[in-house]
């Protein structure tokens, strides 16, 4: 643990030594809370079910932001060849830098709570939703930022692990949605199922209702864990 | 100590390092010369534990890269070529990075980081990011960090190169110092530099070592290089002919002044000067320059690497 903790630190010191972390924090409040105001104001319902609906698609966009340069730039500027020379396991590495930038991630959505507060002075909310839908968003975030992480060791440039992070990211959620799964017909039909367990975004539905069911949660642990188990892979691979 | 082991290490077809063994003991620094793309870089990598070889194995104060890389790596002071560091960070928030990193205690990692701002005369950079830094300077962080735990072998791949005259004598100064009780090799590929720096010397090109020894060893590997500069003047065809068997003429030139120059190749490695005097008196000439040219450090690397062609 102790040496994840000093990845860790290090890695959260770049995030916030740099402006990348403040940007992110900046942009990603903006946009919701735009957004969610537009239309907050005519609905005039005490409900922040319409700023939760948008969390999948900002996640989509967003966290590929936080994820990218977390592998690519170290291999850009051959930091790489530094850091792991350092005693460190590389799961340890994985690890501290992953926790970083789930750090800033989780910042950002605590951030969003005054929102919360807001719709809570204005009318009665139902507070087990939105206890709920925040904490579907932590597991939907902590799965998208794993699989960016991944994506980031695949390549030296960042941009591409953007693009390729919000492609991967983006494949995973169309797929559950359904105007996809509308066209699985006669013998894809039982394809179904599959699909729809496979959306990213469907688990941090029934989450968001309210409804704590394990089987969400273990789907969000294992689109957590395989991608850092990729990673790791990925980054002991570079070593033949 | 850092031993290396019949070491192998392919990249797909090409082969970067060939068989290579050698030894470096506590207390030595060991130039490792070649020329650019002969395998310095992946040699050293390897030995740092960031890439493993086809076969063969390296060790560093007796861990393994295979069985304790991390052992390895905590033995280890490693100088990435080029300085890559973290450009963002300030110069003492990284050297507490990698004081932490190198598990140093914290009561001890304050003192350290000063001491080392210190030995890299890094005071007035301490605090300032990294990228604000010169060539210079980077350099100094990036030695500052293989140092902070002071580790009993260091690896230095290329180290001076793109500093200035001042800069390099300096490294080579501290490069020395630490030699007295670490194991360091040291990749360059400027000869004069493995001349005045290092113990020993060890010439690798296309993956293969092809000279071990200190400085004069390796010159007296140039078999059959060596040269003389006789100026003569006489009967020039005379003294052509009653040359010894084992000499020939290299080049042959009229100074303004009448005289003679002849630079002559010798195929025998040890002085033959009194023969050379011998067949010039035998002409009825006279003498007035005879020099032997020793093999330099450069003809015996340029022989080593490129086959004998110059």
């Amino acid at each position: 643990m102790g040496r994840i903790w000093v990845m860790y630190k290090k890695e959260l010191k770049i995030y916030f030594d740099s402006p990348i972390a403040y940007i992110f924090i900046i942009v990603f409040l903006g946009v919701t809370s735009w957004l969610f105001f537009r239309t907050f104001f005519l609905i005039k319902v005490s409900s922040m079910r319409s700023f939760f609906m948008l969390i999948p698609w900002m996640c989509l966009f967003f966290i590929p932001a936080i994820s990218m340069r977390l592998w690519a730039e170290e291999r850009k500027t051959g930091s790489s060849e530094l850091l792991l020379s350092l005693p460190f396991q590389e799961w340890q590495v994985v690890l501290g830098k992953y926790f970083a930038a789930l750090t800033v991630y989780v910042l950002t959505i605590l951030l969003t709570t005054p929102l919360a507060i807001v719709v809570g002075a204005l009318g009665e909310p139902d507070w087990g939703v939105i206890v709920g839908s925040y904490l579907g968003s932590l597991f939907l975030g902590a799965a998208i930022l794993a699989i960016g992480t991944f994506i980031s060791t695949l390549t030296t440039n960042q941009i591409i692990a953007f693009i390729i992070g919000v492609l991967v990211v983006a494949a995973l959620t169309v797929v559950g949605q359904p105007l996809f799964t509308l066209f699985l017909q006669g013998p894809l039909a039982v394809l179904t199922p599959y699909a729809d367990w496979l959306g990213l975004a469907n688990h941090f539905t029934s989450i968001s209702r309210g409804v704590l069911d394990s089987r969400d949660f273990v789907y969000y642990l294992l689109m957590t864990a395989l991608p850092l188990y990729l990673t790791v892979k990925s980054v002991q691979a570079s070593k033949v | 100590m850092i031993e290396v082991e019949n070491l192998t290490k392919r990249f797909g077809a090409t082969v970067a390092v060939d068989n290579v063994t050698f030894t470096v003991k506590p207390g030595e620094v060991v130039g490792f010369l070649g020329p650019n793309g002969a395998g310095k870089t992946t040699t050293m990598r390897v030995i740092t534990g960031l890439i493993y070889p086809q076969a063969g194995t390296a060790r560093v104060n007796g861990h393994d890269i295979w069985n304790d890389p991390v052992g390895v790596k905590r033995s280890l002071g490693y100088l990435p070529e080029s300085t890559p560091l973290y450009e963002e960070m300030g110069v003492v928030d990284f050297l507490r990075f990698t004081a932490e990193a190198r598990s140093i205690p914290k009561k001890d990692a304050r003192a350290r980081v000063d001491e080392m701002i210190e030995t890299c005369a890094l005071q007035e950079m301490a605090f300032k990011d990294i990228s604000e830094l010169s060539r210079g300077y980077r350099q100094r962080v990036g030695l500052a960090q293989a140092l902070i735990h002071d580790p009993p072998a260091l690896i230095l791949d290329e180290p001076t190169s793109g500093l200035d005259p001042t800069q390099i004598l300096e490294i080579r100064k501290l490069v020395r110092r630490l030699g007295q009780h670490k194991a360091i090799l040291f990749s360059t590929h400027i000869l004069d530099e493995a001349q005045k720096t290092c113990d020993r010397i060890l010439i690798i090109n296309d993956g293969r070592l092809v000279g071990e020894g200190n400085p004069q060893e390796l010159a007296a590997m140039a078999k059959g290089s060596s040269l003389y500069r006789v100026e003569f003047r006489g009967e020039t065809q005379q003294l052509l002919s009653g040359l010894p068997g084992h000499v020939t003429v290299a080049a042959q030139q009229e100074l303004p002044d009448g005289w003679l120059a002849l630079d002559l190749s010798s195929t025998e490695p040890d002085d033959r000067s009194e023969e050379l005097f011998d067949a010039v008196v035998a002409a009825g000439g006279k003498l007035r320059r005879l020099a032997r040219k020793e093999a330099t450090l450069e003809e015996v690397f340029l022989h080593l690497t490129k086959g004998g062609e110059a």
